[in-house]
């Protein structure tokens, strides 16, 4: 058997198949923000926050009213994209003709606002969440034990992830999306009402971000912080996927995470700054993202 | 003990010259540590209300001791405590800092109490260099260091039969501090490392990390991280089945509320090491209850080393009859302590507060009876054993 | 002490510049000064240093932003090399404070002119997310390395003798030593905001294509305004490090290249004395509130909000609009 730089190609396997599970979650948020980004030009810094409220929304459904994951995978998402519609209804609608700048810093505060909220009623060690029943255990590769709950995460999100590529870039009513960023007076001038489609993808926006919450509930600590540290490396995601790319942002969602993986095995120290390595060359040599439109 | 003894007969001659008159004297705590961060769990306001429970308890009011108690959270940064830590010794004329979790910060704070002239017990912070390379003749630390964790969980795994180890360290100086203090742990008891991955700070996947662990042949992982960052790294190792495949984990540092927030699903069989659980006897089960009252939740050691450290300092305060730091810490360290909640004990000339800990293993399931029923005690460490010998230049009672 | 005589040596050329200082300025200036001079006896020395050094450090970065119209979202890394740089030379190698201070500037002036001519070739949000990923390899190496001492920081930084002669140790000299470099410091921001070269930086802000074919080399602008922000950020960085005898990881963290930009956005960015409040407002919040534990992150987060929706120009922007004069 050839060896890599001294690494048996179970383990790298092993390890590139982990980075792909890792890069699901960097996709479906990514894509969020994407969404957020491409069709309402905000810079949704609230995304941690409203991925960590998915994952707590799931547990409240659970220990308050006794719903368990599968119906939570609906209901949270919902219940996030609700506050993500109210959000945009108050205050975000406010900021459009400004610099993204305002945007980002509102979503900031939100962030923070919402991050306080939960400390101060849950604490910060975090909420047990257990793996569905159905998804307990895991399946042999030979190179790696792989849980089932951590295939189901990719097929999910996967799936999530073709799905609104398909919705915003192949249905009329994505057609109707893009053309109200191009020219909403015109779009509206066509008897469609434009702020509300507005309102909504806000809202979709944050619904993805609450179901990448749920999925990772039953395996990551369900705590407050569980989003502040990831927004940072996925906002990397959508710029070296390109601002506003759809399918940006799911490929280098997938990609980095593969990245991300490898270097765990070769530098682990590093693997928290290789994004950003990555994000200063593509920036540098390719400036509107792998997947960009030239600005 | 015996040092104790000795040195408490030294300063018994000191304390006969002043007087201990109820002259109302007034003394100000500051509980400084993290109310709004990792630790804010296992310290924050419940150290405060710790606090506050032994000032009432000491009955300070009737001994004409007036104590007032202010707090204030330093985000886990050494910049922001050492602020706090300058402005309440200049300005607001705060006696003694308490808790302090995190080391850097518990360093800085360190510092600024020797230059200050006050007393400062720290409960909160894992750092042997507190009492070691960087140690201050005002420095007490009372709770817990990663040489008592790595002496106790390190020592009971690797005698069970743990011999060969693979750590999973967060890649900062807590981390490898801990690593390190563990690893001699384990060569000194025959054991052996096959290898270390250093994983950056804070993370949320470990997935990569167990994996790697699990193809190292060894058959201990050595968690020699804390917080989120710990809670994790189980729940996923139980995910990945690791512990099914015959490899044990060993969580270095790991609090009470930690595995109250993994349940005993997941944290079943854990070996674990602790200065003080809720459930330990009648005498604790009777302040946890109280402290449950006050706090809503079980408080852990960090919380239970603020009252017993807060405690001792009142008792020195009334035996010299002043705050005279230097006075009230010679007290401190000549007479020994013997609470409800850390028993016997005494505070040694480099400011180690020297007690028993416990070994603890995570309950299963099916015999945890309750939120909070998650321990059941393995073993008792001794004071002496479980931490790290004081360095002679430390020693500050001579 | 540099900055003092540097500051002095600009004086003079004050006069000959055909763009004075307005009377309103002047008196701002004075009164600032005076109020300055009293602070010390009335609040905590320390405190007023802090807020001092983040006065200056968001003055720098508005230099950029407000005058450069280039938003930065690393500027963590020249305020925090800085400071590492500094805390070192004071502690390890021995340098008297000034010569500290001094090295750390330097240090983020050469780091500035690196990161700035790789990153002023991008635009906008391209623009914030290099200079982003730059400062996260600067907090990448400030954690890895061994001299900055990982999480614990640079500790114990001696505070030293200026010019080997007056001792810092006491809180009101050292003051002093800082309300020199930092008023210095915002000054000299003054001039080079009101200097030709300002002028051409506005001209950039305002219409790049125009300026480049009026003959400017742009990208030369560009890269000199950058420098000179980080440098001058680095000033504030080094001087926090000799005040608080250490250098640590908060200081290169992410997030402290957003508090700064939220310093700049809540005082009034573009504005002379916006960043100034907007500093001195953000850590009297931080400093005052500490003890409501973390109800204080839920009040920051409702400040945010209120300031984005209502505030937009900032305090100092709101009051320039009333009293209609530029601040």
């Amino acid at each position: 058997m050839f060896e890599l730089l001294g690494i048996a190609p179970q383990v790298l396997m092993g390890q590139l198949l982990l980075g792909l599970i890792n890069g699901s979650f960097y996709a479906v948020l990514s894509l969020g923000l994407a969404v957020i980004f491409g069709l309402l030009n905000i810079i949704n810094f609230a995304h941690g926050a409203q991925y960590m409220m998915g994952a707590f929304v799931a547990w409240m459904l659970l220990n308050y009213l006794g719903i368990g994951y599968w119906p939570a995978l609906i209901l949270a998402p919902l219940v996030v994209g609700a506050t993500g519609v109210l959000l945009e209804k108050l205050a975000l609608s406010r900021l459009y003709k400004l610099d993204h700048l305002y945007g980002l810093l509102l979503t900031f505060g939100v962030a923070v606002i919402l991050q306080g909220f939960f400390r101060n009623y849950y604490g910060i060690s975090g909420l047990p969440y257990q793996i569905p029943a159905a998804m307990a255990g895991g399946q042999n590769l030979g190179f790696m034990f792989l849980p089932n709950y951590r295939a189901w995460i990719v097929v999910a999100s996967v799936i999530v992830c073709l799905g609104t590529w398909f919705m915003i870039e192949k249905t009329r009513l994505g057609a109707y999306l893009r053309a109200a960023t191009e020219n909403p007076a015109l779009v509206g001038a066509f008897g469609i009402n434009v702020p509300r489609m507005i309102t909504l993808t806000y809202g979709f926006g944050a619904a993805l971000a609450g179901f990448a919450g749920v999925l990772a509930a039953p395996i990551y600590a369900v705590n407050p912080n569980m989003g502040a540290d990831m927004i940072i490396v996925v906002f990397a995601v959508v710029v070296i996927g390109g601002m506003g790319s759809i399918i940006g942002a799911i490929i280098t969602g997938y990609g980095l995470g593969l990245v991300e993986g490898l270097t765990r095995v070769f530098y682990p120290e590093g693997s928290a700054v290789v994004i950003f390595v990555i994000m200063a060359i593509v920036l540098l040599v390719k400036p509107e993202g792998l997947f960009g439109r030239a600005a | 003990m015996k040092k104790a003894l000795v040195l408490g007969g030294f300063v018994l001659a000191a304390m006969a010259a002043s007087p201990v008159l109820a002259a109302d004297i007034n003394v100000k705590l500051g509980v400084l540590n993290d109310r709004s961060g990792v630790y804010a769990d296992l310290s924050g306001e419940g150290s405060v209300v710790a606090a506050r429970m032994a000032v009432d308890d000491f009955k300070a009011v009737d001994k004409g001791i007036k104590v007032e108690i202010i707090s204030a959270d330093h985000q886990n940064k050494p910049d922001i405590a050492s602020n706090i830590a300058r402005q309440w010794y200049d300005t607001d004329g705060v006696d003694a800092i308490l808790d302090v979790p995190t080391s850097s910060a518990a360093l800085a704070v360190a510092e600024i109490t020797a230059k200050a002239g006050r007393v400062f017990i720290n409960s909160g912070a894992a750092s042997t260099d507190l009492t070691g390379a960087q140690c201050q003749p005002t420095t007490i630390h009372w709770t817990y260091d990663t040489a008592a964790l790595a002496n106790g969980t390190g020592k009971a795994v690797t005698e069970a039969g743990g011999k060969k180890w693979f750590f999973l360290t967060a890649d900062y100086a807590f981390g490898h501090a801990l690593e390190r203090d563990t690893t001699k742990v384990v060569v000194a008891n025959g054991g052996e490392v096959v290898g270390s991955v250093n994983v950056p700070f804070p993370a949320t996947d470990f997935s990569s990390f167990l994996l790697q662990a699990q193809g190292s042949g060894a058959n201990v992982i050595g968690l020699a991280n804390a917080g989120g960052d710990t809670v994790n790294a189980i729940k996923q190792a139980a995910e990945f089945g690791i512990t099914q495949a015959g490899q044990q984990l060993a969580a270095l540092l790991m609090f009470v509320t930690d595995v109250h927030a993994l349940g005993t699903q997941t944290a079943q069989g854990l070996n674990l090491t602790e200065a003080f659980y809720w459930d330990q006897n009648d005498a604790t089960r009777a302040w946890s209850a109280r402290f449950e009252k006050l706090h809503g939740s079980k408080p852990t050691m960090v919380q239970a080393g603020v009252y017993s450290g807060t405690m001792h300092y009142l008792r020195a305060i009334e035996a010299v009859g002043s705050t005279d730091s230097k006075k009230v810490i010679a007290s401190m360290k000549a007479n020994g302590f013997d609470d409800p909640l850390f028993g016997k004990g005494y505070v040694r000339g480099d400011g180690r507060a020297i007690h028993d800990m416990y070994l603890f293993e995570v309950k299963k399931p099916s015999e945890s009876t309750g939120e909070w029923d998650l321990y059941k005690q393995i073993s008792v460490i001794k004071g002496e054993d479980a931490f790290l010998p004081m360095m002679p230049q430390c020693d500050f009672t001579k | 002490m540099m900055a003092l005589t540097k500051n002095q040596a600009l004086e003079p050329a004050k006069q000959p510049s055909s763009i004075g200082m307005p009377l309103l300025h002047k008196v701002i200036f004075l009164v600032l000064l005076a109020f300055l001079l009293v602070l010390p006896f009335m609040v905590y020395p320390v405190f007023a240093m802090k807020v001092m050094c983040f006065a200056l450090f968001a003055a720098a970065f508005n230099l950029l932003l407000g005058f450069g119209g280039l938003l930065s979202f690393g500027h963590a890394a020249y305020f925090g090399g800085a400071s590492y740089i500094a805390a070192q030379a004071a502690k390890v190698w021995g340098f008297t404070p000034e010569l500290a201070v001094l090295s750390g500037t330097l240090a983020a002036a050469v780091l500035g002119l690196v990161i700035g001519a790789l990153s002023i070739r991008r635009q906008g949000i391209y623009f914030a997310m290099v200079t982003l990923a730059f400062a996260q390899m600067v907090y990448f190496f400030a954690l890895q390395s061994d001299f900055t001492g990982g999480e614990d920081g640079i500790q114990s930084v001696p505070r030293g003798d200026l010019f080997g002669l007056v001792s810092l140790q006491d809180n009101i000299s050292l003051y002093f030593f800082v309300l020199v470099i930092t008023f210095g410091g915002i000054l000299m921001l003054y001039r080079i905001v009101h200097s030709p070269f300002g002028q051409v930086l506005k001209a950039i802000r305002e219409n790049e294509p125009r300026a480049i074919s009026l003959g400017y080399q742009v990208n030369r602008y560009k890269l000199m305004v950058f420098t000179l922000s980080a440098t001058f950020a680095g000033l504030a960085g080094a001087t926090k490090s000799q005040v608080f005898q250490l250098a640590s990881l908060t200081d290169v963290h992410w997030s402290m290249s957003g508090e700064v930009v939220l310093m700049t956005l809540l005082g009034g960015m573009g504005t002379i004395f916006g960043p100034l409040v907007g500093a001195a407002f953000i850590v009297s919040m931080q400093n005052y509130l500490a003890t409501f534990g973390a109800w204080v992150t839920i009040i920051q987060g409702f400040a945010f909000v209120i300031g984005v929706l209502l505030f937009r120009e900032g305090i100092i922007g709101v009051i320039a609009r009333i009293i209609k004069r530029p601040l």
